[in-house]
């Protein structure tokens, strides 16, 4: 059954941003979940030359037939142009091959340093998440990264408890002095808004926030002062187009859906 | 082709009981979410065996399971949960209450993970990268040490080499000398197969030798680095294995929502792990779902001549 096209949920706005996030002829770190489902949206309609780069070895030119749970599902496998060993494609990334690079993560602050480690004191902590799986790498030395996460006070945070990936350390001239090659973040992905990165100061700063709220939900949603761009403007809806290849690969809403996923 | 009494092929028991002693450091899942042997992993939890080690990239429930069964003293991984379902509900118990025992973790990155077996594989004792400058994730010194470029005096992070003592690998196919064959993602298995001081391999089929040989190019390591061959169809399941059957989603899912509290992890770890003798047992206890998981669409790979 084909759904109106003005009934997106805000999991499939999220996709269609961050699949906007690729340009064309890119080489693109895929990341899991939402990337895995931006990633062919982009091959499909706007990046047809893209280049997808999974940690676990492979990369890919064209789309899989099939929506993934996982990078390394069969469906993947299946007209991949090489299946190597993750050495050689974290080489890539860290020889400064790679264009952008996706992550999520459970909190992130304004300078886009994101933690995916643990949430409290670490030798003490609330809550043991899973860790950095790739996303550090990545983070560390993909040309751009676009993070992706759930919004809310406790997760866009003043100081992240744990720097698992880097952003911008604390501002300017931090990643050149740590000795990151590259990079940083340049958007960061909600389900309310998008922020991206502003050169001189590194500060994220609110450039388009999602239809069905206002500005002032966002705003009091997030747990750091928040600069509004000059000219931000609500979200663009994702097109017919976008929606229908994005639920030829996920139907049931699998990773779009308005399930609660508090918990991930 | 029966066992030899010299040979290397054993069964699972016979493996996991001789090359994996408490106290073990053993790497698993080293293809990502691929061909990861929950069967070696169940049988160590049916053996008690005691404070391991656990060394691996990204590990989906396998390492939730042997951390909430109390066997794991120490985890050496960069993401321990599960993939597509969400965290892992024992690694939480275990590293936040200290429930069934305390575990203890050591942070790292996928891109660690391989260095430091790759260094393992290559014999020197570390490796330099410039990932994870300027992340906390780096900051246990017995694992990572800030370095300077001694030409550029640029910063570099060293990550110190792992060789464990026992890499459990899956593999498509095997011959009985260990003489592998591993297509798909290969994410660290070849670093983690050379830097350990023992392999054992779970193979889908055990082949003649002279079918490993006709394709040399796609032997994972040479046999005589391997210490055991293990026969073990559908030693995976739920993660999948190319060539032979589909990943298990709805299987993640059920383990998530089971394993939410200690009790309900119990009673799944009876359910599924002790109260079945083997992997026949469990793949019975699967039914219906396993035959479904083997339906696969053939993608055969082009022949590959050696002429000469």
């Amino acid at each position: 059954m084909v759904r109106d096209v003005a009934d997106w949920s805000v999991g499939e706005l999220m996709v269609v941003a961050a699949s906007r996030e690729i340009r064309d002829g890119e080489v693109v770190f895929v990341g899991m979940r939402l990337p895995l489902l931006a990633y062919c949206v982009a091959k499909r309609l706007h990046a047809p030359r893209s280049v997808g780069i999974f940690e676990n070895g492979i990369v890919r030119d064209v789309p899989t037939p099939q929506l993934l749970y996982t990078m390394s599902d069969t469906p993947n496998i299946v007209g991949a142009v090489w299946c190597t060993r993750m050495a050689n494609v974290m080489g890539l990334l860290q020889r400064g091959d790679v264009d952008v690079g996706f992550i999520g993560g459970a909190q992130v602050d304004r300078f886009g340093n994101v933690n995916s480690s643990y949430i409290g004191d670490p030798h003490h902590p609330q809550v043991k998440l899973p860790g950095s799986g790739g996303a550090a790498d990545i983070a560390s030395l993909a040309k751009r990264l676009v993070v992706i996460l759930p919004h809310g006070r406790h997760r866009l945070v003043q100081r992240v408890d744990f720097r698992t990936s880097p952003g911008y350390g604390d501002g300017p001239g931090w990643r050149q002095r740590v000795g990151l090659p590259r990079g940083g973040p340049s958007a960061i992905i909600t389900d309310r808004a998008v922020f991206r990165f502003d050169p001189q100061t590194c500060e994220a700063v609110l450039h388009h926030w999602h239809p069905r709220q206002s500005l002032q939900e966002v705003v009091e949603n997030t747990g750091w002062p928040v600069r509004v761009a000059d000219g931000a403007s609500p979200t663009p809806e994702p097109s017919a187009e976008e929606l229908r290849v994005l639920r030829e690969y996920d139907p049931e809403g699998v990773w779009t859906g308005n399930r609660n996923r508090a918990d991930r | 082709m029966g066992p030899r009494p010299d040979g290397k092929l054993v069964s699972l028991r016979e493996a996991i009981s001789r090359f994996v002693p408490d106290g073990a450091t053993v790497v698993m899942g080293t293809c990502l979410e691929s061909l990861i042997p929950f069967a070696a992993g169940h049988e160590i939890i049916r053996q008690g065996r005691r404070d391991l080690t656990l060394v691996g990239p990204i590990s989906d429930v396998l390492f939730d399971q042997l951390i909430g069964a109390g066997c794991v003293a120490r985890v050496v991984a960069a993401w321990v949960g599960n993939v597509s379902a969400g965290l892992g509900h024992a690694y939480r118990r275990a590293t936040e209450q200290g429930v069934p025992r305390p575990v203890e973790v050591q942070d790292t990155s996928n891109f660690a993970v391989a260095l430091a077996l790759m260094a393992g594989a290559l014999g020197v004792p570390y490796l330099p990268t410039r990932s994870l400058l300027g992340s906390d994730v780096p900051r246990q010194l017995e694992a990572f040490r800030l370095f300077e470029d001694p030409w550029t005096g640029e910063p570099l992070l060293l990550v110190r080499a792992i060789q464990p003592d026992v890499a459990i690998l899956a593999v498509q196919r095997s011959d009985p000398e260990g003489n592998a064959h591993l297509w798909g993602n290969l994410g660290v298995t070849e670093e983690a197969a050379l830097a350990s001081r023992h392999v054992v391999l779970l193979a889908e089929e055990v082949v003649d030798p002279s079918v490993i040989r006709s394709d040399p190019n796609r032997v994972l390591l040479p046999g005589f680095k391997v210490s055991a061959v293990v026969h073990c169809p559908g030693g995976c399941h739920p993660s999948p294995v190319p060539g032979y059957y589909r990943r298990d989603h709805a299987f993640y899912e059920e383990y998530h929502r089971a394993t939410r509290t200690e009790e309900g992890f119990r009673e799944w770890l009876r359910t599924w792990v002790l109260e079945l003798p083997d992997r026949q047992a469990y793949l019975q206890r699967l039914g219906a779902r396993w035959d479904a998981l083997r339906q696969l669409q053939p993608a055969p790979a082009a022949p590959v001549d050696y002429a000469w």
